[in-house]
């Protein structure tokens, strides 16, 4: 009887169980706010997915074969209350069984690296088509900075691509670099990580084919402050991209209204760290502060940047990122007022 | 009486197993192997990789004399350990004084080497790559020969004290593995340091 | 259970009666100072219990944090030192000790020894593991207070250069790192130059290294890749002291230096102590099974084949915990290839303990429960293993919670059920008591059911983008629900070990008189008394095949017919 509902009833729970596991993390169309690596939106993360079933589909078959001999010796062998107390048959071993079990496993084996060796050529080796953007990614403890050589723009925690098709190509190709410790770059569904190691320039690239922003964070632990190092990575039409390159190519806005919060910045030895093109201010410890205010985010994609957050953010960074390499100034109230309404304008 | 029942015919055996002490000095040595291995890597994927300071080619001068000294004590010790297996004690201590003299020489000139590059060439453990690779794996050498050394000190005093007779020659011999094996790493760390490195 | 009587007399304990040991300073002294592989061996296994008591306690501190987002329980500071501490002692203060406590008390036993080979180089080398842990926990206090957790290390457990420069850890965090971890590895090497003059010179007559048990050959397999293994991570920490004290450039990048090199040396080390720590599991697994299936374990030389091709080829797969540093495409297909071969066999011993069990008479006690979990979870684990190696994915699960649930699935799922077994299995043999039944079914299926409702489900956590090492995460990535439950299936496995150290000190004071041989087992450490004399064996063994117990018990149909 017990066999009889293990035969129906159990596999129809088994085929559902596997349905809904692969639905609920099955392709999704876009960007979310989940960074599984099962939706991908890029070719190489969409490449490793694939990779990934065809190998998941040998280790399911290999799991299914050995844990249902488990299964059925647990069962079958048991020693039953009225067995009488011989021993049973000893068995010391088969050579061709032993053959048997090792070959099948090599073959699997040559399989699955061919399959493999395939892949880590097509996605390391991909040429840089001339149509490329070329980003440079700086990890620092515990923000990112992102240089557009061919752009001239610098800017920090929010990397904004363009969309890539297959009519229009458009992949990002990131050098990778470090200033101080290991970090590494994880979007999931855009590709794989890589690391950012100082001495040790690495590369990366995506092909992003659905617009959106794209979450992800450092995944080598790089300090106290390791876990909001966060990632945005916003793809952007190309409407949209172009919008966004245009108004970080520009300088600095000077809007005299708030010169007395530019002093502060200027001599409260901000500008030690932190820059404004166009201004005084050439520090490259902390983020570019440029066009802050085009960023939906502060300390590296911890915060919304709103007034509020930014005023605290200056007043204690501790307060929200305990560890954080910037001090906090011991500015006082007004000061305080003031230079928020500066940053404000760095749109 | 062994209570064995049942025993297969034909059953003859000679049971001998090879000695603990031989064994465990194996042992060691690989281990030691190791560790040698992971500083000789380093030293050799650094070369030529520091970005300032001296460089081998103009500082290091081949210790010619100092290692011929320091091989030859190899086979002096293998002198004394024959003539303690024919029970000689005064050869034995002999051969094993000079092997600890010639250990010893090696030991200063090494200083003495150490003491030009440091003083006269500005070469520390911090000055470059260079610097640290090198004084890590000459001192990690040269550690291991005055641990060797002070065995070997040792052993002499008990000689002298005539508490060392024939049968501890195994012993010795245990002990004159590990000198060995101290005198074959210098081959391999003066290959790397003074000839590939140069 | 049988217990048989055996026409040998070397179970006669021939000491003359002892005065009752009354003044417990006494018992103290005579284990403090003792040199006898038994007493080592149970000191060993104490410490690992101890540390894995310790260990546990970290980490239900780091899961309380993490069941909800943005939690405030542990400061980053204090997490950072937690999950630091939480691997180092598990790895070191618990997984090698648990190598020595095995093959301290069972090794010489089972070859008919009295001791190890250098007893007092055995007495040494516990010492020197136990100080160089009493040293490494000394930082939670030595310096920097009390909150903030003092000095303890917090650079994770592979300390990756340049964060341990003294320009990005300032203070004594990482020193009491390299400097506990370099003691504790003289204590390993001295253990392992032991285990391997011990099983090489020591065996009794008739004993040929194709003779003898499983578990001591395994135990001879794991120090010879230990001597091998644990002078890199020595010579390591030696270089980072000399960076971080003489002002040396190993790990510079400013001055040339290379962080690639500290990882490479750290994986040559660290990989193969995988495999030095799991193999206990294997030999437990091999002796445990075929008694308790009352069948000869098939294919033993397949066995010694497997264990020592394991060994050898775990050697060469190391930079497969390094697919995402940049390695050319060419270095990182070939450890693919050779990550994917040591899976081999790997499988073939799984396979070999399944036909052990087959046509087998099953006994499900203690520690057949155990040993079954771990076929099914090391099972589990080997796969997972083989979806790690394969590069590209990797480098998307490499450092996410799904490496986490991988290991575990090894360290606990492996290794830790299978030191439940031994401890169940050997417990007798040590204090002459059987282990309370009622307490170790609770014991194990508490510890199963909490096992897998955490680390089932920390492989999908994974699969959704989280990476390890953070102290909090953000509370719309959708993590939320399955870290809480992760976090509850943590709690169970912590009432579950207590359960199990409630049995031990109830099976010490009122557990069943065992008797010498509970189990009808067939190996020479169940034909002494139990606990053995001092001496072990009155007079030497002599033996004529694997089963020296067999073959007196069934004198029609002994083993060496058929070998």
């Amino acid at each position: 009887m017990l066999r009889q509902w293990f035969r129906r009833t159990h596999r129809i729970a088994l085929v559902s169980a596997m349905v809904a596991f692969w639905v609920g993390i099955a392709w999704a169309e876009g960007p979310q706010s989940t960074p599984s690596i099962y939706a991908p939106a890029s070719t190489p993360a969409g490449e490793i997915q694939k990779l990934s079933y065809f190998v998941l589909e040998i280790t399911g078959a290999i799991f299914f074969v050995v844990a249902g001999l488990l299964t059925y010796v647990v069962i079958r062998f048991r020693a039953r209350g009225t067995d009488d107390a011989s021993e049973p048959a000893q068995i010391y071993g088969s050579n061709q069984i032993e053959i048997a079990w090792t070959v099948i496993p090599v073959l699997i084996v040559v399989v699955l690296f061919l399959t493999t060796a395939r892949m880590i050529f097509a996605i390391q080796d991909a040429p840089k088509p001339k149509s490329a953007l070329s980003v440079t990614v700086v990890g620092h403890q515990f923000w990112w900075e992102y240089r557009y050589p061919d752009l001239g723009i610098v800017a920090a925690n929010e990397l904004h691509v363009p969309l890539s098709s297959t009519q229009d190509e458009k992949p990002t190709f990131l050098k990778l670099l470090s200033a101080d410790v290991d970090h590494s770059f994880w979007v999931p569904q855009l590709a794989g990580k890589i690391d950012l190691i100082p001495n040790h320039p690495n590369e990366l690239w995506i092909d992003p084919m659905h617009p959106g922003l794209y979450v992800g964070q450092c995944a080598q632990f790089c300090g106290v402050q390791h876990a909001n190092m966060l990632l945005r990575v916003y793809v952007d039409t190309p409407d949209q991209f172009a919008a966004w390159v245009k108004n970080q190519q520009q300088p600095g806005l000077q809007d005299a209204s708030v010169a007395a919060g530019r002093r502060i910045f200027e001599t409260q030895a901000c500008m030690n760290c932190h820059a404004v093109r166009g201004t005084a201010a050439t520090g490259r410890f902390g983020p570019d502060l440029t066009h802050l205010m085009s960023r939906d985010t502060i300390a590296s994609g911890q915060v919304p940047l709103t007034k509020e957050n930014l005023r605290q953010w200056i007043k204690s960074p501790d307060s929200f990122k305990p560890g954080s390499l910037m001090p906090a100034m011991q500015l006082n109230d007004g000061q305080l007022d003031q230079l928020t309404a500066y940053l404000e304008t760095l749109k | 009486m062994s209570a064995i029942p049942v025993v297969p015919s034909g059953h003859v055996e000679e049971w001998h197993l090879p000695s603990r002490g031989r064994i465990g000095m194996y042992c060691l040595i690989i281990g030691e192997s190791a560790i040698f291995t992971i500083f000789v890597v380093a030293y050799i994927f650094y070369i030529g990789k520091s970005l300032y300071g001296p460089t081998p080619q103009q500082v290091l001068e081949v210790p010619i004399i100092n290692s011929i000294a320091l091989l030859s004590s190899s086979v002096t010790i293998w002198l004394a350990e024959r003539n303690l297996e024919h029970k000689k004690m005064k050869p034995f201590a002999f051969w094993w004084a000079i092997t600890i003299f010639l250990g010893a020489y090696f030991l200063v000139g090494t200083g003495l080497e150490w003491h030009k590059l440091i003083y006269k060439d500005g070469l520390t453990i911090s000055t470059n790559l260079f610097g640290t690779t090198f004084y890590s794996l000459v001192g990690l050498h040269a550690t291991h020969v005055v641990v060797g050394l002070s065995m070997l000190l040792l052993v002499l005093i008990f000689t002298l004290t005539g508490q060392v007779r024939e049968e501890h020659a195994h012993r010795i011999e245990v002990l004159a593995l590990y000198w060995h094996f101290v005198d074959a790493i210098w081959i391999v760390v003066f290959t790397v340091v003074y000839i590939v490195g140069r | 259970m049988a217990d048989s009587t055996l026409p040998i007399d070397a179970s006669l304990d021939l000491t003359p009666p002892r005065e009752r040991e009354g003044r417990l300073l006494e018992t103290l002294h005579s284990w403090v100072i003792t040199i006898d592989h038994k007493k080592l061996g149970l000191m060993y296994m104490m410490m690992a219990i101890f540390f894995l008591l310790v260990g546990g306690a970290e980490v239900i501190c780091i899961r309380i944090q993490l069941a909800l987002p943005n939690n405030h329980f542990l400061s980053p500071q204090v997490f950072n030192r937690f999950f630091t501490m939480h691997g180092t002692t598990m790895v070191f203060l618990v997984g090698i000790p648990l190598v020595f406590a095995f093959t301290n008390y069972v090794v010489p036993l089972q070859i008919g020894a009295r001791d190890m080979a250098f007893p007092r180089l055995n007495a040494f080398s516990f010492w020197m593991t136990f100080f160089g842990g009493m040293l490494l926990y000394y930082s939670f206090i030595g310096g920097g207070g009390l909150y903030g957790m003092g000095n303890a290390p917090d650079v994770t457990w592979w300390a990756y250069a340049p964060l341990t420069a003294r320009a990005f850890s300032p203070g004594h965090a990482t020193d009491y790192w390299a400097l506990a971890l370099i003691v504790t590895g003289i204590g390993t090497l001295g253990g392992a130059i032991n285990t391997v003059a011990t099983v090489i010179c020591m065996r009794c007559k008739g004993m040929t290294l194709m003779n003898m048990p499983l578990l001591s050959w395994l135990m001879l397999v794991d120090s010879g890749l230990l001597l091998v293994v644990i002078t890199p991570l020595t010579a390591a920490q030696v270089m980072l002291v000399i960076d971080r004290y003489l002002g040396g450039h190993f790990f510079d990048t400013q001055a040339g230096g290379s962080a690639l090199i500290w990882m490479h040396f750290f994986w040559i080390f660290g990989h193969p102590e995988v495999y030095v720590l799991v193999f206990p599991a294997f030999a437990i697994a091999s002796e445990v099974i075929p008694v308790f299936s009352r069948k000869a374990i098939f294919g033993y030389p397949a066995m010694v084949a497997a264990s020592v091709g394991i060994a050898f080829v775990s050697l060469g797969v190391w930079a497969h915990h390094m697919f995402t540093v940049g390695m050319t495409s060419a270095g990182n297909a070939f450890f693919v290839l050779s990550t994917m071969l040591v899976g081999i066999p790997t499988g073939i011993k799984i396979f070999n303990w399944l036909a052990t069990m087959w046509g087998g008479k099953i006994r499900f006690q203690i520690p057949m429960l155990f040993c079954t979990a771990f076929l099914f979870q090391f099972l589990c684990a080997g796969l997972t293993g083989i979806m790690l190696s394969v590069a590209p994915w990797n480098w998307q699960l490499h450092n996410s919670y799904f490496v986490i649930a991988h290991f575990h699935y090894i360290l606990v799922g492996a290794i830790v059920f299978n030191t439940f077994a031994g401890i169940y299995y050997w417990f007798p043999k040590a204090t002459g008591r059987m282990m309370n039944e009622t307490l170790g079914k609770w014991h194990f299926w508490l510890f199963f059911i909490g096992f897998h409702m955490t680390f089932d489900i920390m492989h999908y956590v994974g699969f959704l983008g989280m990476p390890r090492w953070i102290y909090t995460y953000q509370a719309d990535r959708g993590w939320n629900h399955l870290n809480l439950f992760i976090s509850i299936g943590g709690i169970v496995q912590a009432i579950a070990v207590l359960i199990f150290a409630y049995n031990l000190i109830w099976s010490l004071l009122r557990g069943k008189i065992a008797g010498n041989d509970p189990w009808d087992a067939w190996t020479l450490e169940w034909s002494t008394s139990s606990p053995p004399p001092d001496y072990n064996f009155a007079t030497e063994p002599v033996v004529y095949s694997r089963r020296p117990l067999w073959d007196l018990k069934h004198p029609e149909d002994p083993d060496w017919k058929y070998e």
